[in-house]
C-alpha cells in the first residue's frame, strides 16, 4: 500500500518541471519523527486536507518552478510585494488591523476589507483566526498566507497540548510561528509581506505578539498592522491605558478601525471585535462601519461631521 | 551574434488568459452555480465549448477560471482526492472539506501557482446552499454570491444590487428578502450572463448552469425549465441539475 501511496499522492512525485524543495525541520523544538505514526492502510487517501504535510516534523513541502530565481519568478507573476500591479495573479490585501493588552484582558478588532489592485474583492473577509478557543491571530498582508500559516499553527498547538497536557503559552505559540517565517526567508523564498498579531491569555495573564513574514517577533501591549495601522494608531494612543474599563477598552477598539476605515482607502466595511478574557475569547460584535459614522454605537456617534452638525462654521447650524 | 555582445533577459512565462465568466448564488436550501463556455486568447476564440463548471459530487460543483491548462489540471486533481476520499471513508466529501481541501490544494502552489479563480457551490451538511470563493492561492470566504473572471467588475456590483440590496432602504413596513426563490436566481443569473455578453468581449458563446438541491427538496419552481438535464449519481439525496442556454456569438 505505501507504494500506492508513493504512486499517488502529489506530495512525493518528484519529476517533470515540478520539484520539492526543502524540508526544512525545526530543530529547537524537541520533536523528532518518531512521534508520527506511520500512514496505515486504514487511512490511506485521507490526509487530513494537508495533502503537503511531510511524513516526519517540519513544514509542509511546496512545488517550485523550475527557475534559477523562484523569488524572481513569483515577484514577476504576482503582486505579493504590491511591487508589479500589472501582473496577472492578484493576491488579496490590504488591512487594518489592532490589538491591545489591558488590565481586562485583550482587546482585538479588525476591518473586513480585501482588495485586489484597486478592486475591493471583498467587503466581509474574517481577518481575525480563531486558532483554538484561547488563542487569536489576526490577518494583515496575503490572506492565504496569514490564514494557511496559523491553521498550521493551530495544529501544532494542539499536538503540543496531547504530547505536554499542558496549553501551549501565547510566548511558545508565537515563536513556533516566527521560527517557520525564518526558516521560510532561510530558503531563500520569502513569502508575502504579512504582519500578525497572536493574542492570547495564559499561565502569565493576557499578552500580545507581532510576528511578521521576515521572522521578527515583538512582545508588547499594543499593535497595529496594516495599511490602515497609523490611522489606528492616532486614536488608540491618545486614549490608551492600562485601566481602561471593558466597556471603554471595546468602544476604543471599535472607534480606532473606525478611523483607519475613513482615511485609508485600503480598509473599511466593517469592524470585527473580540475580547480576550482569562477563559478564552469572546467575539464581540461586527459593526458596519457606515452605520458607526451616522448613528454611532449606542447613540453616540463617531463621526466628526455628525458630531459637529450645526456647531461650527463650516457647518452652521439651520436659519 | 547579437546575444554575445549584448546581454539577453528571458523570462519563464508559463501563463495565459483565457477569458470567460463564472458566478454562483446560494439560495436557503439550494446553490446555482453558473459559467460561460467560450474560451480565448487574446482577441481570438479557440472554441465556442469549453466547460467551466464542474459537477464533483451530488451536493458540490466547482467552477473554474483564470488559465484554463491550469483550471482543467486543478479539477482534474480535486477529483482525484475526493475518490481517494471514497474510497477511504465510503461517503462523499461534506462541501465544507471540500473548501479546506481546496485551500491546501491552492496554497501547496503558493510559490508556482495555478493561475485560477475558483468558485465552489452546493449544500452544506445542514441542508442549507452554500457559496465559497478562492484567490489563486487559497484565501477563501463563505458567500452568499460571487462572480469571477473577466467580468467580475461588471457582474458583481449588479449582484450586490440584486442579491445583497447593498445600499437600499426596503420601503416601510417591509424587509429585503434573506433568500431569494430559485426562479428569480436563474434569472438573476441568466440576465448576467446575456448583459455580460453585450459589454464584454471574452463573454458569450454558450451558458452552463448547474443547479444543486437539498436533500427532500422538491422541484417547486424547476418543472418549467426548459432543457433541464438531471445529473445525480447516489442516492444521498441532494440532486444535482444542469440548465443550458445560448448565448450570442459575436
Amino acid at each position: 500500500m505505501n507504494a500506492l501511496i508513493e504512486r499517488f499522492s502529489t506530495r512525493t512525485s518528484s519529476s517533470g518541471v515540478l520539484f520539492h524543495a526543502r524540508n526544512a525541520s525545526l530543530v529547537d523544538d524537541g520533536l523528532h519523527e518518531d512521534d508520527y505514526a506511520p500512514q496505515s492502510l486504514a487511512t490511506w487517501g485521507s490526509t487530513a486536507g494537508f495533502g503537503n504535510l511531510p511524513q516526519g516534523i517540519g513544514a509542509p513541502s511546496f512545488a517550485m518552478p523550475s527557475v534559477a530565481d523562484p523569488a524572481a519568478f513569483l515577484r514577476l507573476h504576482t503582486d505579493a510585494s504590491s511591487s508589479n500591479p500589472s501582473c496577472k495573479i492578484k493576491i488579496n490585501h490590504g488591512t487594518t488591523t489592532l490589538a491591545f493588552a489591558y488590565q481586562g484582558g485583550v482587546i482585538v478588532a479588525v476591518d473586513s476589507r480585501a482588495t485586489a489592485g484597486s478592486s475591493i474583492i471583498s467587503g466581509t473577509a474574517k481577518k481575525v483566526i480563531e486558532i483554538n478557543p484561547y488563542l487569536l491571530g489576526t490577518m494583515a498582508g496575503g490572506g492565504a498566507d496569514c490564514f494557511y500559516w496559523e491553521t498550521y499553527l493551530g495544529m501544532q498547538c494542539r499536538l503540543h497540548e496531547l504530547r505536554n497536557h499542558e496549553r501551549i503559552s501565547v510566548a511558545a505559540a508565537s515563536k513556533y510561528l516566527s521560527n517557520l517565517m525564518y526558516s521560510m526567508k532561510g530558503s531563500g523564498l520569502s513569502m508575502a509581506c504579512t504582519g500578525t498579531m497572536i493574542c492570547g491569555w495564559d499561565k502569565t495573564g493576557p499578552s500580545i505578539y507581532h510576528v511578521d513574514s521576515d521572522g521578527s517577533r515583538l512582545k508588547g501591549d499594543l499593535f497595529s498592522v496594516g495599511s490602515g495601522s497609523t490611522f489606528a494608531y492616532g486614536v488608540l494612543d491618545q486614549a490608551y491605558h492600562w485601566d481602561l474599563t471593558d466597556d471603554e477598552a471595546r468602544d476604543l477598539g471599535r472607534r480606532s478601525i473606525y478611523g483607519a476605515g475613513m482615511r485609508d482607502a485600503y480598509s473599511g466595511n466593517y469592524c470585527n471585535l473580540y475580547h480576550v478574557k482569562q477563559g478564552g475569547w469572546e467575539f464581540v460584535g461586527n459593526y458596519d462601519l457606515n452605520d458607526l459614522h451616522y448613528d454611532g454605537f449606542e447613540g453616540k456617534s463617531y463621526a466628526h461631521e455628525e458630531r459637529t452638525r450645526g456647531r461650527s462654521s463650516a457647518n452652521p447650524p439651520l436659519p | 551574434m547579437a546575444s554575445l555582445t549584448h546581454p539577453l533577459q528571458r523570462e519563464f512565462n508559463p501563463y495565459s488568459e483565457n477569458g470567460g465568466t463564472i458566478l454562483a448564488i446560494a439560495g436557503a436550501d439550494f446553490s446555482v452555480i453558473a459559467g460561460d463556455t467560450r474560451q480565448s486568447e487574446g482577441y481570438s476564440i479557440q472554441t465556442r465549448y469549453a466547460p467551466k463548471v464542474f459537477r464533483l459530487t451530488d451536493r458540490a460543483v466547482l467552477a473554474v477560471n483564470g488559465f484554463a491548462a491550469d483550471g482543467n489540471m486543478f479539477v482534474k486533481k480535486v477529483k482525484q482526492r475526493l475518490e481517494w476520499y471514497r474510497h477511504a471513508h465510503s461517503k462523499d466529501m461534506p462541501l465544507r472539506a471540500i473548501a479546506r481541501l481546496i485551500q491546501t490544494m491552492l496554497y501547496a502552489r503558493r510559490f508556482f501557482p495555478y493561475y485560477v479563480y475558483n468558485i465552489l457551490g452546493g449544500i452544506e451538511e445542514d441542508g442549507t446552499g452554500a457559496v465559497y470563493s478562492f484567490d489563486p492561492v487559497g484565501s477563501y470566504e463563505r458567500e452568499a454570491c460571487r462572480a469571477a473572471g473577466a467580468a467580475q467588475s461588471l457582474v458583481q456590483p449588479f449582484l450586490d444590487n440584486q442579491i445583497y440590496f447593498k445600499n437600499q432602504r426596503p420601503a416601510p413596513g417591509t424587509s429585503h428578502p434573506v433568500h431569494l426563490p430559485l426562479p428569480t436566481v436563474l434569472s438573476i443569473v441568466i440576465d448576467s450572463f446575456t448583459s455580460a455578453t453585450e459589454r464584454h468581449i471574452e463573454v458569450g458563446d454558450g451558458l452552463e448552469m448547474y443547479v444543486v438541491l437539498a436533500k427532500g427538496r422538491n422541484l417547486h419552481g424547476l418543472e418549467g425549465i426548459r432543457g433541464m438535464q438531471e445529473l445525480t449519481v447516489t442516492d444521498d439525496g441532494e440532486r444535482v441539475f444542469v440548465v443550458r442556454r445560448d448565448l450570442k456569438k459575436d
